[in-house]
């Protein structure tokens, strides 16, 4: 029991930095990443690689894996910067289904569809499994408090600033004088190495990696999440990404509850829950559970009230 | 040939994008949901392939505008990128649908088998005609329907200038059902066009999801004949790549194709539109 509301901690702390991730890119940037499956990937390949072929240690094989993430993002963007938002869902989209194939198919670095099995976790085997799992729990979630805590001073610091208004209005910005590419180039990288920091967490503490679960779901359970917590606002991130762990995990009872069911079958309702659950969360509170607070700087408000808040959305 | 096959849903995602102005991920999905509608026809009714074609299409169809109607239409209003979202849970949605109801085995069309034909030193398969042939005739009714029928004029006029065509009295909202219907049966149609040269199972359109795109954006979203010249230029290219790359990666070029056409021609070869 103990060890299976562990990994429920750890997953839902994956999901968390997954949308944290992708939270600076769409949530600030306005810039849609359907890729994170891919850059997931990048992360998690990157630190089981340099963990089981070249015997790194697990600190610097998961930075290494954030820094080579990031620079995939930094790429694609690059190459991607000028799109508009539909065709960055697709070209984001098609990076990811890239990514699953050579990972699928590049059987001499990835191990193809067998996938890398045997990746260390932090003193596995020195500790009890129910220890480790415990400590597995601690660092995901100390992960989880540095990047909430590091994207909540940036997106309230002048770069968040400029994301938000880049999202808001990218010629406005440009004509303030703000390098519009050289930010969107940032935030990508910067979210991209979040989903490899997630990535590398998954690898580590499930010891086997394989292209399979690296598939759109993963990206559209992120979607989910972020969209249920609330875009734009970090701490929504981590409450949709909880969220969404109570919904995966409630749906496993499924096929306790209707025993005529195959496990196939209980296996697509779970996932049909899932994009069901992402229409009916856009069309009824698109701003999610935690909307992000915007100041509204109003020209004839009268010298007492200068600024007010107010809420987006509703 | 693949190009010819490509080509059906590739108009289909076109023809959405050009009146509903969203790119709409739940092609896939619904091509998987018209290659099992053929399937039901051929294999349990025992029908030709003609007659199961026109199931698929109309099924697909259906299936189409009802979900467009109920899951997507709400999310119009904020914006497009939102329904496109909603388009990608829609084919998760739709996916497991197929899933549930018929597991993830693969199925075969009830076919006859034929020899390769050999001429000038060519293997061509007859299967493969058929289907180009199919693929011409769907892409030749559509031009039909949108030079010559009152709807299809409606159409078009709303894929030029929404607000204007509004101004004429044409019901928006009528003409997105048609196009949906129209551009989502398509995808049916292509879809058991693909079954019938693989497999079906519930990801058979998802396969093909990402050459849709490339022979939808290389062509020019929303330009019919662009999708028509994407998806040639995608299925040679395809083909092509077999020479220098290892078959799996045919997917990966529809990727690059994108890539490359967004560098240089962002609006695509056909299309008007910029990115």
């Amino acid at each position: 029991m103990t060890a299976y509301l562990a990994s429920l901690l750890v997953f839902a702390g994956i999901n968390a930095l997954l949308a944290l991730g992708l939270n600076i890119v769409w949530g600030l940037g306005g810039m849609i990443n359907l890729g994170l499956a891919g850059f997931f990937a990048v992360g998690a390949y990157a630190s089981a690689l340099l963990t089981v072929r070249l015997g790194w240690p697990m600190a610097p094989a998961a930075l290494a894996a954030i820094l080579i993430a990031a620079l995939a993002g930094a790429v694609l963007a690059a190459i991607t910067a000028r799109l508009r938002g539909d065709y960055l869902a697709l070209v984001t989209l098609g990076f990811a289904q890239v990514m699953q194939l050579v990972a699928a198919n590049e059987i001499w670095l990835t191990g193809g569809t067998d996938g890398i099995s045997g990746v260390p976790g932090p003193l596995r085997g020195a500790l009890t499994p129910a220890a480790f799992d415990l400590l597995c729990v601690a660092i995901c979630w100390a992960l989880v408090g540095a990047a909430l805590l590091a994207l909540s001073r940036l997106a309230a610091s002048p770069f968040g600033r400029v994301l938000r208004a880049i999202r808001e209005d990218e010629m406005v910005a440009a004509v303030a004088g703000k390098h519009v590419l050289a930010f969107k180039l940032r935030a990508f990288a910067i979210g991209a190495g979040i989903s490899g920091l997630a990535g590398s967490v998954y690898a580590h503490f499930n010891g086997y990696i394989a292209p399979d679960t690296l598939d759109v779901l993963l990206t559209l359970n992120v979607v989910l999440a972020l969209t249920m917590g609330g875009t734009g606002r970090m701490a929504g991130a981590v409450a949709g990404a909880l969220l969404l762990e109570l919904l995966t995990e409630g749906t496993r009872f499924l096929g306790a509850i209707v025993p005529a069911l195959a496990p196939v079958q209980v296996a697509s309702l779970r996932e049909a829950v899932i994009g069901l659950a992402l229409i009916v969360v856009l069309r009824l509170r698109p701003q999610g559970l935690l909307p992000e607070q915007r100041r509204i700087f109003s020209l004839e408000a009268s010298d007492g009230e200068r600024t007010r808040p107010a809420l987006r959305g509703a | 040939m693949a190009g010819a096959v490509l080509a059906v849903p590739a108009i289909g995602f076109n023809t959405v994008y050009a009146v509903l102005r969203f790119a709409n991920f739940a092609v896939g999905s619904i091509a998987s949901v018209g290659a099992f509608a053929g399937l039901f026809a051929n294999t349990l009714l025992g029908w030709p392939v003609w007659p199961s074609l026109l199931i698929a299409f109309l099924v697909a169809g259906a299936v189409g505008v009802v979900c467009d109607e109920a899951a997507l239409r709400p999310l119009r209003a904020a914006g497009p990128l939102t329904v496109a979202i909603g388009s990608v849970a829609l084919a998760i949605v739709l996916e497991n649908a197929l899933r549930f109801a018929f597991g993830n085995d693969a199925r075969g069309y009830d076919v006859p088998v034929y020899r390769d034909w050999h001429a000038i030193g060519l293997h061509v398969g007859p299967q493969q005609v058929f289907d180009a042939l199919a693929a011409l005739f769907a892409t030749a009714l559509l031009f039909g329907f949108l030079t010559f029928t009152r709807v299809g004029k409606m159409m078009r006029a709303v894929a030029d200038d929404p607000a204007l065509a509004a101004l004429k009295g044409i019901e928006a909202r009528r003409v997105a059902q048609v196009a949906s219907f129209t551009g989502l049966g398509l995808a049916g149609f292509g879809g058991m066009l693909v079954g019938l040269e693989s497999q079906v199972d519930p990801l058979t359109g998802f396969r093909v999801l990402l050459s849709i795109f490339a022979a939808a954006v290389v062509g020019g979203l929303g330009s019919i004949p662009g999708a028509v010249a994407g998806a040639f230029l995608i299925g040679i290219g395809e083909e092509a790549s077999l020479m220098v790359l290892p078959a799996a990666y045919r997917g990966a070029v529809g990727f690059a194709a994108i890539l490359l056409v967004l560098s240089f021609r962002p609006a695509g070869l056909l299309g008007q539109r910029a990115a």
